[in-house]
This record gives C-alpha cells, sequence and structure tokens, in this order.
C-alpha cells in the first residue's frame, strides 16, 4: 500500500465483508504529542478471541479463494515501522475496531493519501452502507457522514458519479483547510 | 450541503432521461475487486476512472466493488457485466486497458485481451 488511505480502503473492505451498516474512520493527528492514529470502527459480524489473534498472521484468511490475508499484517507492519502499533478489538455479533498508531514525524510514516477518492467510492460502491469520517488535526477538526449527504440529496443515489465528485472535492477542501494535507 | 441540495434537481433530471432511455433491459455494471490484492496494485485509480469516464462518455452504468476473486496475480481486475451478456472478467487493467474496455467492449462489444476465464462452461457441467 502506497498511502493511509489506501490501507483505510482495505480495512474497511473487511468490514464490509462483516456485514457493516455503519462503518466509522477516524483520523487522529495530535502533532505535539507526536500520534498519528487511524480507527476504523463497524458494527458488523465480529470476531472470535481466537479469530482476533489470527488475524495479524498472514497465512490465516477466512477466505476460501486464496491462502493469504495480507491486508492487516502489512497494516500492522507499516504501523511498527513507523514506530507505532495495531490493536484490534472485537466482539461476536457487535463489531469490530482497528486501530493503528504511527509516530507523526516518523520517517517510515506513510502519507495520508487521497482520503476523498477512497472515502467517495466507498460510499459509492457501498451505497446501503453508513459512511461517518472524522478527521482531527490538532485542535481542528471536520466530520463527514454519508446519511447527511443521503438526506441532502433525496432520492438521488449516493453511486451518482456527479454526488461522487462533489464530495470527493468537499473532503479535500475541508482537509486542506484543516491543515491535514 | 447547500450546494449539493441545489445540485438535485439537476441530478434527478438526469437521472429521469436516462431511465427513459432506449435500453430498458438494464445498465452496465462494472465490478472492481477491492481486497488487499487489488488496493495494492492500483484497483482504487482504475475504479475512479471507471465512475468518471462511463459518466463523461454518457454510458449508463453502474461500478461498484467486490472482494478477491482469487487471481491477485492479474490484479486490478475488474467484472463487466453487459447486459443479455455472460459476465466476463479482465485482469491487468490499468487506465489504458480500462479506456480500452469501455471503448471496445462496452461500446462496441468489441473483444479485448487480457480475459480471465474464470466462468466457462465445460461439458460436463452443460449435460
Amino acid at each position: 500500500m502506497k498511502d493511509l488511505a489506501l490501507h483505510i480502503m482495505d480495512i474497511a473492505q473487511n468490514s464490509i465483508t462483516a456485514g457493516a451498516k455503519t462503518i466509522r474512520v477516524e483520523v487522529e493527528e495530535d502533532t505535539a504529542a507526536n500520534v498519528f492514529l487511524i480507527r476504523v470502527e463497524d458494527d458488523g459480524c465480529g470476531m472470535s478471541p481466537r479469530e482476533v489473534e489470527k488475524a495479524t498472521d498472514p497465512y490465516y484468511t477466512s477466505r476460501t479463494t486464496r491462502k493469504v490475508g495480507l491486508g492487516i499484517p502489512l497494516f500492522r507492519q507499516h504501523a511498527e515501522q513507523a514506530g507505532g502499533y495495531l490493536q484490534i478489538r472485537s466482539s461476536r455479533g457487535k463489531g469490530t475496531a482497528v486501530e493503528a498508531m504511527f509516530r507523526h514525524d516518523h520517517i517510515d510514516r506513510q502519507e495520508l493519501g487521497d482520503m476523498g477518492g477512497v472515502v467517495t467510492l466507498l460510499m459509492g460502491g457501498n451505497p446501503e452502507i453508513r459512511f461517518c469520517y472524522r478527521h482531527v488535526r490538532d485542535k481542528k477538526e471536520f466530520l463527514i457522514d454519508t446519511r447527511e449527504i443521503g438526506e441532502a440529496i433525496e432520492g438521488v443515489p449516493l453511486s451518482e458519479p456527479g454526488v461522487i465528485r462533489y464530495v470527493r472535492e468537499m473532503i479535500r477542501e475541508q482537509l486542506k483547510e484543516i491543515q491535514a494535507i | 450541503m447547500a450546494d449539493l441540495k441545489k445540485m438535485k434537481g439537476e441530478l434527478q433530471s438526469k437521472i429521469a432521461l436516462r431511465e427513459k432511455s432506449d435500453k430498458p433491459e438494464g445498465r452496465v455494471q462494472v465490478k472492481v475487486a477491492m481486497a488487499t490484492c487489488g488496493i495494492a496494485s492500483g484497483a482504487k485509480e482504475v475504479m475512479e476512472y471507471m465512475v468518471d469516464e462511463m459518466d463523461k462518455r454518457n454510458i449508463d452504468a453502474i461500478v461498484t466493488q467486490t472482494g478477491c476473486m482469487g487471481y491477485c496475480y492479474a490484479e486490478p481486475t475488474i467484472e463487466v457485466n453487459l447486459p443479455g451478456h455472460e459476465p466476463l472478467v479482465f485482469g491487468y487493467v490499468d487506465i489504458k486497458k480500462a479506456d480500452e474496455i469501455i471503448e471496445k467492449y462496452i461500446r462496441n462489444q468489441e473483444l479485448v485481451e487480457g480475459i480471465i476465464p474464470m466462468n466457462y462452461q465445460t461439458i460436463e457441467k452443460n449435460k
């Protein structure tokens, strides 16, 4: 993965597969504390303690199409390379939260990447799922909720290219405003 | 959000126009494989391109995501489902290939290179 946004997209796909109705993506940048935190939380089917334990093992996967599962192991590797960690909290039937911490100024911390593109592709590709994306940088924050967007454009599907383009630009502008990009 | 509300009318008329179009049999469906292997190989760019270009070229299509189909070596892969045709899976799709698939296959049903034979039928199956 070239950047953190792509990791987020990858982890969010797990939430989609887990049957989540709501997926919350949170990015918290605290430059004073030198912390860059990413959290992806869902209300999907969750995992058993054994599955949680095995999730960071690249040779474990719940799929049958192939024998490896690299999404979480790669994310963990990138976090640890940047002086951080990856943690999974999950309970069966309730959902899963994946949290990755990076040292903000670490030379191996990847760039944030194109969050506008990632969030809108997730939204457009899965209009039935509610995505909430909150980004905090120091004291400034911004929040986007696809349910609110859906209400604003009532009847027009979230997969409509015009909507995707507009929301993509809106996220990019907001991130610039809070100086996250 | 206010701008979005303003856009609503415009988008609604566009959708209404599309629904009245002469292709009642359904829309073109494109599924982009978006698992770890796909994303790492550039599926995000391909999906963005597909969404934008179908709209620009006035092709009535819906672009969604799917998981890994087991063709990790050939990522990014996309499945194209033309109304009335068997779904086809294309591998090694970059922007250039995506353009070729739109122009040749989706527009003119001309086959292009890079098809992964995943849903062929064998004689045994047909019996």
